[in-house]
């Protein structure tokens, strides 16, 4: 049993690494579900049991990250950073943004930067906490609404 | 006072399986291979350094119970545990020569910073392996 969960997981941790690296590309699920192996619908359930989220949440705090770090290091316009993330669309990135990290593009970029370090640090500390009990959308990703947490 | 990090440990699924990625894939060298009864003491380090051996260690007896091992083997497999920092010369080099030896599980191809070039990697198991080409860069990309 137990080495049926460490493969398992190690199959969810390379699609997770797969969000992670290409997070600026079109993924579907039907994709990242590819890269662990699993059927669409056993694999968002499993990646939720193993890391506390869909996947569909996971790459979007993954992307806004990336966001976020674009609008404080460069002066690409809002729109620009929207696309270079992978979302398709304006509306979708900002509410995305907004759920997640508490304040516009716009607004967050008017905020003071944040201490450097080196980037590996940066990234995982910089992520935004997954939000408990926000209500989870349909979105481009295409994944099925999700309930809010348990 | 203390003058250097002597020996730093990491746990990994299988010893064997460890040694092959650590020294033919990723390029360090066999430190020490001692066995003592059934504890096999296994380290990696970086070649020619003469610096800090890397423990491999397996999770289970005589240190964890059968449920202690199972828990740390699934973090592993999670990518929750900690992980390992290099530094490398031509990483872009070292890339290409990963690829080659058939390296597939990179979180993160090399990447400009204001502090050098890094990649990322992931052992055979889940730990998280990163390598910097330390200076500054004069386009960051990200």
């Amino acid at each position: 049993m137990s080495r049926e969960v460490e493969e398992s997981n190690r199959h969810l941790l390379r699609a997770r690494d797969a969000m992670d690296r290409a997070y600026a590309e079109p993924l579907d699920v039907r994709a990242v579900a590819a890269v662990a192996h699993v059927s669409e619908a056993h694999f968002s359930r499993s990646f939720r049991a193993a890391f506390g989220e869909t996947p569909h949440r996971y790459l979007q705090r993954r992307r806004v990250e990336r966001a976020m770090f674009l609008l404080r290091e460069t002066e690409r316009s809002v729109t620009d950073v929207c696309f270079d993330v992978g979302f398709t669309s304006l509306g979708t990135f900002s509410r995305t943004f907004r759920e997640i990290v508490g304040e516009t593009p716009s607004g967050y970029r008017a905020a003071p930067p944040p201490i450097e370090a080196p980037n590996c640090f940066q990234m995982a500390a910089m992520r935004p906490r997954v939000a408990a009990g926000v209500a989870r959308r349909s979105s481009s990703f295409g994944e099925a609404a999700a309930t809010a947490a348990p | 006072m203390i003058t250097s990090l002597n020996v730093a440990s990491i746990y990994v699924l299988d010893k064997d399986e460890a040694l092959d990625f650590y020294v033919n894939k990723l390029g360090l060298e066999k430190g020490n291979d001692v066995k003592q009864g059934d504890y096999r003491w296994l380290t990696v380090r970086v070649p020619g350094e003469g610096g800090t051996e890397i423990s491999l260690e397996e999770p289970g007896a005589p240190l964890h119970d059968d449920t202690t091992a199972a828990q740390i083997r699934e973090l592993i497999t999670k990518g929750a545990m900690s992980g390992l920092v290099f530094l490398a010369d031509d990483i872009r080099g070292l890339y290409e020569t990963l690829k080659e030896r058939g390296v597939t599980d990179f979180t993160q191809e090399p990447t400009d910073h204001f502090y050098g070039t890094d990649m990322g990697i992931r052992d055979p198991f889940g730990n998280a392996i990163r390598i910097l080409e330390q200076g500054k860069v004069e386009a960051v990309t990200a």
